[in-house]
C-alpha cells in the first residue's frame, strides 16, 4: 500500500484538474468569500495523528463536501471547525476569527451564526420534538411565545414533520429524528449549516428527502452548508466543492466532476469504492499466514 | 475521568480531588444563573425528590420498627422502656435519618443522575448543547446539582418522621409504652441542636452525593461500559464518602 505520507495532497488532484497547485476548490470565488479557513492543520490523540496538514476553505454560499474513508477525520475536522477542540499546529479561521484567540464566549458568539446535524440527531430526549425545535430560541432569546410557535411550526412545516410535533424523540424514526435536529438547526436562521454524515442510515425515500433539504437551504435561505459524508454518489448530486481527506491531510479536491475524473489512485479508489488500492481494507496486523499457523510455537 | 492506568495511586487519587475541585468551581459558578430558571430546578427536586419518596417512606417506617424493637430490648434491662420515644428520635435525627436517606438516595437518585448525564454525553445531547451556544454545565449540571442539595434535607425529614411514627407503631401499639410518656419525654429531651446536626449532616450529604453523580455522569466515558462504571463508582463513592463525613460532623457536633 501506499503510506499517508507519500500521498500527494490537494496539489496533486488540482493538477490532475489543470488548476494551480494552491487554487482553492473554487476559482469561481475570491479569498473574501471564504467562511472557514483551516490552514496547516496538525492534531491527534494519545493513540494516533489525526491531521498532518490539512488545508481546507470553505465558501460562502456552497455547499462544500468533506470526504473521505471512514475513521479519517471527518467528524473531527467538524469540532476543529467548531471549536470544540483546538488544532496543535496550524489554525482555524471562521468568519475573520482565529478560534485560537477567542475566549468561550467568543466561540460561543460565532456558534450561535452555525447550526448543526449530528450524524444521530442527538435530540434532547426529555423534551418533545416542539420544544426540542424551540430549545435554541428559549435560551438565546426573548421572543413572545407566540411567535416561538409560529417559528417552531414554519420550522417543523420546511421539514415535513409539523404534525410530528407532540412527539417524543423515542417515538421517532432514525429520518425523522434527522429532520427535527435539522429542523432544530435552522431555527435560529444561521449562516453556516453544517452536517455530520446525514446519509447514514437512512431509506431511499429519507436520503433522498434530506437530500432536498440540503440543497433547499443552500438556495433558499442563502445559507453556506458544510456536509461530511462518505456517500460519494449523493454528495455528487449536490456539492459545489469537494475535499477528499486521506492519511491526515486533503489529497484532493475540486468540483464533484473533477474529482470522478481523477488519475489519482487514492481517488479512484475512493470514487470506485474499491477494497484495492492505497486505502487499506486491513487495519495493520501481522502476516495473516503465520499469526494462524505460528501461535502454538510461542 | 479516572486517573491514568499505572498512576502511583496517591498521585491518581490527587489528580482526582483536583479534577472534581475544578468541577465544582465551575458548578458553583453557574448554580446563581441556573437559579435565575427555577423551573430547571424545581424539575430536578421532583426527579431526586419526589421520585425517591415511595423507597424513602419505606425505608424509614421499618428502620423506626427495628429501632423501637431493638431500642426497648435494650431499655427493658435497665427498666428505663419509658425513654424509648428519646432514643428512637436522637437515633434517627442525629444519625439514622441522615445516614440511610443519603444511601439510598445515593442508590436511586444518584445513579438516576449519573446515567442520565452518561447517556446525553454518549448520545451528543451534551454537545449539541455546546455547538447551540448552550453550557450543559448552565442548563444541565447545575439544576441537577441543587435540585439533589434541596431534595436531600427534606427526604432525611419525612424519612425521621415516618421512622418516629414506625418507633410508635411497635413500642406503643406492639410493645404496650406509654403513648403519653413516649412524645412527652421526647419532646423534653430532644432539643434544637439535635435537630441542627441532623440538617447539617443532610445538606452535607446531599451536597456530596449529588456533586458525585453530576461530575460521575458528566465526565462518564460516551460509551455503555463508561457510563455503568460511572454509575457504580458514583454508588460506592457516596456511601464511602457519606460514612466519612457522618463521622467527622459527629465528631465535630460532640
Amino acid at each position: 500500500m501506499t503510506t499517508p505520507q507519500a500521498l500527494p495532497n490537494a496539489s496533486g488532484a488540482a493538477a490532475t484538474s489543470g488548476r494551480r497547485p494552491d487554487a482553492p476548490a473554487s476559482d469561481s470565488a475570491s479569498d473574501g468569500d471564504v467562511i472557514v479557513d483551516v490552514r496547516d492543520a496538525h492534531y491527534g490523540i494519545p493513540t494516533r495523528t489525526i491531521f498532518k496538514g490539512l488545508d481546507i476553505k470553505v465558501r460562502k454560499g456552497r455547499i462544500t463536501a468533506i470526504m473521505g474513508p471512514s475513521g479519517t477525520g471527518k467528524t473531527t475536522l467538524l469540532r476543529l471547525i467548531t471549536g470544540q477542540i483546538a488544532p496543535t499546529q496550524g489554525s482555524v479561521v471562521v468568519w475573520g476569527h482565529d478560534l485560537s484567540t477567542l475566549d468561550r464566549s467568543g466561540i460561543y458568539a460565532l456558534r450561535k451564526r452555525m447550526g448543526m446535524l449530528f450524524q444521530n440527531g442527538a435530540l434532547l430526549t426529555d423534551l418533545d420534538v416542539y420544544e426540542n425545535v424551540a430549545f435554541p430560541l428559549r435560551e438565546h432569546t426573548d421572543l413572545p411565545e407566540p411567535l416561538i410557535r409560529t417559528l417552531v411550526l414554519t420550522k417543523l412545516h420546511a421539514v415535513g414533520l409539523r404534525g410530528a410535533a407532540h412527539l417524543m424523540p423515542g417515538e421517532l424514526s432514525g429520518g425523522m429524528a434527522r429532520r427535527v435536529a435539522l429542523a432544530r438547526a435552522i431555527v435560529m436562521d444561521p449562516e453556516v449549516l453544517i452536517y455530520d454524515e446525514p446519509f447514514v442510515g437512512l431509506d431511499p425515500i429519507s436520503l433522498g428527502v434530506i437530500l432536498r433539504l440540503i440543497r433547499q437551504m443552500n438556495e433558499g435561505l442563502g445559507l453556506t452548508s458544510i456536509v461530511v459524508s462518505h456517500d460519494v454518489k449523493e454528495l455528487a448530486t449536490i456539492a459545489h466543492d469537494s475535499y477528499l481527506m486521506s492519511g491526515g491531510k486533503v489529497v484532493a479536491s475540486g468540483t464533484p466532476k473533477e474529482l470522478a475524473a481523477s488519475g489519482l489512485e487514492v481517488v479512484k479508489q475512493f470514487m470506485t469504492g474499491s477494497d484495492d488500492g492505497p486505502v487499506p481494507f486491513h487495519y495493520p496486523a501481522p502476516d495473516y499466514r503465520q499469526e494462524l499457523l505460528g501461535g502454538d510455537d510461542e | 475521568m479516572s486517573a491514568t492506568t499505572g498512576d502511583n495511586p496517591v498521585i491518581g487519587g490527587l489528580r482526582k480531588v483536583g479534577q472534581v475541585t475544578l468541577f465544582l468551581v465551575s458548578l458553583l459558578a453557574q448554580c446563581g444563573p441556573a437559579l435565575a430558571r427555577p423551573r430547571l430546578v424545581v424539575h430536578q427536586i421532583y426527579n431526586a425528590g419526589a421520585r425517591s419518596l415511595v423507597i424513602i417512606m419505606l425505608s424509614g417506617l421499618f428502620v423506626g420498627m427495628v429501632l423501637a424493637l431493638t431500642g426497648i430490648d435494650l431499655l427493658q434491662r435497665f427498666g428505663s422502656e419509658d425513654v424509648l420515644g428519646v432514643a428512637a428520635a436522637l437515633g434517627l435525627l442525629k444519625e439514622l435519618g441522615p445516614v440511610v436517606t443519603a444511601l439510598l438516595f445515593a442508590g436511586r437518585a444518584g445513579t438516576s443522575l449519573t446515567s442520565e448525564i452518561g447517556l446525553m454525553r454518549a448520545t451528543d445531547q451534551l454537545t449539541a448543547m455546546e455547538i447551540m451556544a448552550v453550557d450543559p454545565m448552565r442548563y444541565v449540571a447545575a439544576p441537577r446539582f441543587l435540585g439533589g442539595i434541596i431534595a436531600m434535607p427534606l427526604l432525611v425529614a419525612i424519612f425521621d418522621i415516618v421512622g418516629l411514627f414506625g418507633a410508635h407503631l411497635v413500642g406503643v401499639k406492639q410493645m404496650g409504652v406509654n403513648a403519653g410518656t413516649f412524645w412527652s419525654q421526647m419532646q423534653g429531651a430532644v432539643h434544637f441542636d439535635d435537630v441542627f446536626e441532623g440538617i447539617i449532616k443532610s445538606l452535607s450529604f446531599g451536597f456530596a452525593c449529588t456533586l458525585i453523580a453530576v461530575y460521575e455522569g458528566y465526565n462518564a466515558a460516551p460509551t455503555a461500559e463508561g457510563v455503568g462504571l460511572a454509575t457504580t463508582r458514583t454508588v460506592v463513592a457516596s456511601a464511602v464518602l457519606t460514612l466519612v463525613l457522618d463521622y467527622l460532623l459527629t465528631a465535630a457536633f460532640l
